[in-house]
C-alpha cells in the first residue's frame, strides 16, 4: 500500500470522524449515567428503534457476559423502549428523530459516542437482535477474552453474523418479552458461506446463509454482508465506516489469518427472524431507511408473504459455541 | 515472588505460602504506582516471614527481571538462614498441591536444583529466530517499545559480522525462568567473584531471565534436574497460556506443584487450590501431559488451522491453504456419457456419495435429486457460480467423513472451477476425453447444430485438458481417450475404484452398462466430412461394427 493510498485512507477516516462530530447535534440526551463508567469496564453501544420487546433479554444476556455499561441511541421509538432503557441503572440513553439512513445507518451516532466515552475501553457494538458468542463464553466472561486479547496485543475481534430462524413459518411462534429468542429461532445454515477479500479495506466480505439461499439466490451479490468486527479496544482515532463490517485504520479489519492458521473468532447469533419480523419489514420498507434502497427488506417482504419458511432439511439446531467451532463457523484460535 | 499486577491475588498466594511456613521475599515492579505498592506492603505487614526487596524496572525481555531476582534472592539468603531451596514464583502463580507436599518433595532431594536448562543448539523453543544470536549480539533496544531500532540494530550487527565474546567460556543455556535452586547453587551464583563480568555480559543478552540462572547454575550445581516445577505453557508467540476456571479438572489431574499463569478473576481456581485440604492431590510425580496436549493443539490450530476450511478467521492466501479442500473426492469426466448407469453403479460399488454434474449450467445436480445438500448448500446455479470455489470447498467440508464423487464435462461451467480442482491434491480426476460426443451422437438434433456444439465442446475440453496436464496440476489425474478406454474399460475402472478404496475384495462383480456405440465411427466420420475434426476421442474406425470390442483381440485400427 503506497503512501498516497494510506493518506487517502487517513482522509477518509477523518471525514467519518467529522461526520460523527456533526451528527452528534441531532442526539438528545435522555439519561446519561456515563459517570459510573470505570477504567477497564467493557461497554456496549447500540442503536435501536421499536425493539422494546427484545430489550429485557438483551440487557440481561450482556450483563451476564460482563458488560458494565450500555450506551444506546434510540431512533424515535414509540413502543416505550426508550422509557424502559432510561429506568435501567447501567444504561445511558440518547434519542434522535433524525434519519437513520442520514447517519449512515446509525454508525455516525455510535462513532461519536464511542469516541467520547469508549476511548481506552473494550467496546462491543451490537444490535438488539445480535447475541455475541465467543470461545468459552459458557465458562468465561468477556473480560477473560479481552484480557487475553490485551496480552496478545490484539485490538479487534471478529464475529460473523449467523442468521437464526425458526422451523416453520416465521410468524408461527410469538416471541414474549424476556424470552431467549434463540429458543424460538434456533436453526441456522451450517455450511454455505462465501468469502471474498476486500482489497481496499483488508476485511473479508462474507455472504451466504439463509438470506442468500432464500431471498437472494438470483442476485447473490446483493445479499447482505455477514462479516462483523463488533469487539474493539477503542481508541478515539478509530472509526467504523460501514455498519460494524469495516473499520479504519485498516489494521483493525485483519481479524483473520492469511497463512493457513486460524485466529480466534466469535459469532453474532442474529435473531432477526422472529414473528415481529414481518411487520417490521413492511414498516421499514415504507420508511426506506435501510441499506441500498432497503433492497434487503424488499426481498424479504416479497418472499415472506408466500414463503416464510427458511428452514430446510439440512438446517442445524443451535446447541452451543463448541458446535459452531466444530462446524468451522468460529474458532478458538490459540486460546485454550 | 515477582509481582507486577493483580496485587489482591498476589497477596492471597503470599498468605498461602506464608501460612505453610515458607518465608517469602517479594519484588514489585518499579513501574507499579507508589500508592498501590504501599497499600500492598501494608496489607502483608501482619506476616512475620515476608520481606520486600529493592525494586527494579521490569520490562519483558530485559535485564530488570534478572536484577529483581538477584536482589530478592540475596534478601532471602541473608534473612532466612534455614532456607535450603529457593523457589522463584510470580504473583500469578498458583500452588496446586499442598505446600507441605512440595516441602517434603524438596526435602527428599536436598541437593537437586530444578531448573530447565538446555543449550540453544538442542531445542527449538525460541521464537523469532534469535537462538544463537541472542548470546552473540547486543540488544540495547526494547523489543516492545522500539521494535524498529531493535530490528535495525540486529540487522546491522549481522551485516558487520559482529560477535560478542562469551566470558570465561561459559556455555549459554536456556529454559523456563521459573526455577527452584538450592542455597548452595544460588549463593554460589550470587557470590561468584566474576559476577560483575557475567552481569555485564547478560545485561545485553536478549531475554536474560531465560538464560542467566540457567547458564550459571551449570557451573555450580551438584545435580541439575532440567525441568521446571512450575507448570507453564507458552504459545507460538512466546507468551504464557492462561488458566481459567474451566481448567480446574485439568489442573487437578496435572499433579504439578505450581501453575502459571492464572487469570486473576479465576475465582474457582483460587478457591479450589488455596483451601488446602479440599484441593489436595495424591502424592505423585507431576504429569502435565493432558495440559500439554491441549495447549499444543491450540498452537497447532493457530499456526496451521484446519485444512480445507475457509471461514471468517481463516482465509489463506493462495499457496498457504494447507489443503484446498479437507478431504479426498473424485471427479469423473465422460463416464456418465459413455455408461448409461454410471452414477448408480458407482454408488453401489464404492458406497460413496455420487452426484451428477455439480457444475451443470442449470443447477448443481446433487445426488438423489436433492435441492439442498449438507450444510444447507443450495443447488441454485447463480449462487454456485457466484463463488464456485466456496461452493466446492463447502460441499467437501460439510460432508466430512463421506467421500464425494461427481461428474464433470465440457457442458458445465468449467472455467471458474477447473484450476481449483486441478491444483487440489485431494482431487482424483478421471477423464475419458471425447466422450461428450456420445450424447450428441444419440441426440435428435439437426446435424449442423451437432457440428456446432461438437466444435464448442471440443474446444472447451481441449483447453481443460491443457489445464490438467499443466505442471501446476497437483490432483491425481488420469486421462484416457475414448477409443483407448472402450478397448479395455474394466482395467481403468478397477484402478479408480481401488484408489477410492471402499469396495469389496473380490473385484468388480458388476459392470456398468456401456452405451450402444454402433455407428459412432461413422458419426465421427460425418463430422470430419463437414470439416469439424473430432480428435479428443482417439481413433475410431468407420467400419467398426462391434459396439463392445471383445477383450484380448487386437483391434484392426491399432495395426499400422
Amino acid at each position: 500500500m503506497s503512501i498516497a493510498q494510506s493518506y487517502i485512507m487517513r482522509l477518509r477516516r477523518k471525514r467519518h470522524q467529522a461526520r460523527a462530530f456533526r451528527k452528534q447535534f441531532s442526539l438528545r440526551e435522555v439519561v446519561n449515567r456515563t459517570a459510573k463508567i470505570r477504567g477497564g469496564d467493557i461497554l456496549l453501544f447500540s442503536t435501536m428503534r421499536d425493539e422494546c420487546v427484545r430489550l429485557p433479554y438483551f440487557l440481561n444476556y450482556y450483563r451476564d457476559l460482563g458488560v458494565s455499561h450500555f450506551l444506546i441511541v434510540d431512533n424515535d421509538s414509540s413502543d416505550g423502549g426508550r422509557e424502559y432503557l432510561a429506568d435501567q441503572p447501567d444504561v445511558s440513553v440518547w434519542t434522535t428523530k433524525a434519519s437513520y439512513k442520514g447517519a449512515k445507518f446509525g454508525v455516525d451516532w455510535l462513532n461519536w459516542l464511542q469516541r467520547k466515552y469508549g476511548h481506552g475501553h473494550w467496546t462491543l457494538v451490537v444490535d438488539p437482535d445480535e447475541f455475541f458468542v465467543y470461545p468459552f463464553c459458557d465458562t468465561r466472561p468477556i473480560r477473560a477474552l479481552t484480557d487475553w486479547l490485551d496480552t496478545s496485543q490484539v485490538r479487534s475481534f471478529g464475529a460473523m453474523l449467523l442468521d437464526m430462524y425458526p422451523k416453520g413459518r416465521i410468524d408461527a411462534v410469538p416471541y414474549a418479552a424476556g424470552q431467549d429468542p434463540i429458543e424460538v429461532a434456533s436453526w441456522f445454515d451450517p455450511g454455505n458461506y462465501m468469502i471474498e477479500k476486500n482489497r481496499k479495506y483488508g476485511n473479508l466480505w462474507i455472504q451466504g446463509g439463509p438470506r442468500s439461499r432464500v431471498f437472494f439466490p438470483d442476485r447473490p451479490k446483493k445479499a447482505p454482508a455477514l462479516n462483523k468486527t463488533p469487539l474493539v479496544r477503542w481508541h478515539r482515532k478509530y472509526t467504523y465506516i460501514s455498519s460494524t463490517h469495516m473499520l479504519l485504520p485498516r489494521g483493525l479489519n485483519l481479524t483473520y489469518d492469511e497463512w493457513g492458521g486460524e485466529k480466534a473468532s466469535g459469532i453474532l447469533l442474529h435473531a432477526k427472524f422472529l414473528n415481529t419480523f414481518a411487520a417490521k419489514a413492511e414498516e421499514e420498507l415504507a420508511r426506506g431507511q435501510h441499506y441500498s434502497g432497503s433492497v434487503e427488506y424488499k426481498a424479504y417482504a416479497e418472499n415472506i408473504r408466500d414463503n416464510s419458511d427458511l428452514w430446510c432439511k439440512w438446517s442445524e439446531k443451535y446447541i452451543n459455541w463448541r458446535q459452531l467451532e466444530i462446524l468451522g463457523l468460529m474458532s478458538k484460535g490459540n486460546w485454550a | 515472588m515477582l509481582v507486577h499486577t493483580a496485587f489482591g491475588r498476589a497477596e492471597q498466594v503470599a498468605r498461602h505460602w506464608s501460612a505453610a511456613g515458607c518465608p517469602i521475599v517479594i519484588h514489585a515492579d518499579k513501574n507499579v504506582p507508589k500508592k498501590t505498592y504501599t497499600g500492598f506492603v501494608k496489607a502483608l505487614s501482619d506476616l512475620p516471614n515476608v520481606r520486600f526487596s529493592r525494586r527494579h524496572r521490569c520490562e519483558w525481555g530485559t535485564w530488570g527481571l534478572v536484577a529483581a531476582t538477584q536482589s530478592a534472592s540475596a534478601v532471602m539468603l541473608s534473612d532466612f538462614k534455614d532456607v535450603r531451596h529457593v523457589y522463584l514464583a510470580s504473583g500469578s502463580c498458583l500452588p496446586l498441591r499442598p505446600v507441605q507436599e512440595l516441602v517434603d518433595y524438596l526435602a527428599e532431594r536436598p541437593h537437586t536444583d530444578f531448573i530447565e536448562s538446555a543449550t540453544t543448539a538442542d531445542v527449538p523453543w525460541t521464537i523469532g529466530g534469535l537462538d544463537q544470536e541472542r548470546f552473540m549480539l547486543r540488544f540495547p533496544f526494547s523489543w516492545r517499545k522500539n521494535r524498529f531500532l531493535f530490528d535495525k540494530y540486529v540487522a546491522l550487527q549481522r551485516k558487520l559480522g559482529y560477535r560478542r565474546r562469551i566470558p570465561n567460556g561459559i556455555v549459554p543455556h536456556m529454559g523456563s525462568q521459573w526455577w527452584c535452586l538450592t542455597r548452595q547453587t544460588l549463593s554460589a551464583i550470587l557470590e561468584d567473584p566474576d559476577r560483575s563480568v557475567y552481569d555485564q555480559y547478560f545485561r545485553k543478552v536478549w531475554i536474560p531471565d531465560e538464560s542467566y540462572f540457567q547458564t550459571l547454575s551449570r557451573l555450580y550445581s551438584r545435580q541439575i534436574e532440567s525441568r521446571s516445577l512450575t507448570l507453564s505453557k507458552f504459545d507460538y508467540q512466546g507468551k504464557p497460556h492462561i488458566f481459567y476456571d474451566d481448567h480446574l479438572q485439568l489442573l487437578r489431574r496435572s499433579d504439578c506443584f505450581v501453575a502459571r499463569k492464572i487469570w486473576p478473576f479465576a475465582d474457582k481456581l483460587y478457591d479450589a487450590f488455596l483451601t488446602d485440604a479440599a484441593g489436595a492431590m495424591k502424592r505423585t510425580e507431576p504429569n502435565p501431559g493432558k495440559i500439554d496436549r491441549i495447549f499444543a493443539k491450540a498452537v497447532e490450530r493457530r499456526v496451521r488451522g484446519r485444512p480445507g476450511l475457509y471461514m471468517q478467521s481463516r482465509f489463506p492466501v493462495e499457496g498457504r491453504e494447507n489443503g484446498l479442500t479437507c478431504a479426498q473426492y473424485s471427479m469423473f469426466e465422460g463416464f456418465s456419457d459413455l455408461f448409461e448407469n454410471f452414477g448408480p453403479w458407482l454408488a453401489r460399488v464404492t458406497g460413496t456419495r455420487v452426484h451428477g454434474h455439480l457444475f451443470a449450467p442449470e443447477r448443481a445436480e446433487f445426488s438423489d435429486g436433492q435441492r439442498v445438500m449438507n450444510g444447507a448448500l443450495s443447488d441454485n446455479a447463480t449462487l454456485r457460480d457466484y463463488n464456485p470455489h466456496a461452493f466446492l470447498a463447502s460441499l467437501i467440508w460439510n460432508t466430512r467423513g463421506e467421500r464425494q464423487c461427481f461428474q464433470f464435462g465440457p457442458r458445465d461451467t468449467v472455467k471458474e472451477i477447473e484450476w481449483n480442482i486441478a491444483k487440489d491434491p485431494n482431487a482424483q480426476i478421471s477423464v475419458i476425453s471425447g466422450a461428450w460426443a456420445v450424447p450428441l451422437f444419440k441426440s435428435n438434433l439437426n446435424f449442423s447444430e451437432i457440428r456446432q456444439e461438437a466444435a464448442r465442446l471440443q474446444q472447451i475440453e481441449s483447453k481443460h485438458l491443457d489445464v490438467l496436464r499443466s505442471p501446476w496440476a497437483k490432483a491425481r489425474i488420469r486421462i484416457w481417450t475414448m477409443a483407448e478406454f472402450i478397448e479395455a474399460p474394466m482395467e481403468p475402472l478397477q484402478t479408480i475404484i481401488d484408489e477410492i478404496g471402499k469396495q469389496s475384495q473380490h473385484g468388480l462383480a458388476e459392470v456398468p452398462k456401456m452405451a450402444d456405440l454402433t455407428g459412432f465411427g461413422q458419426f465421427l466420420q460425418n463430422l470430419k466430412n463437414q470439416g469439424m475434426h473430432p480428435y479428443l476421442m482417439g481413433d475410431f474406425p468407420v467400419e467398426h461394427r462391434l459396439h463392445e470390442p471383445e477383450r484380448g483381440q487386437r483391434k484392426p485400427y491399432l495395426v499400422r
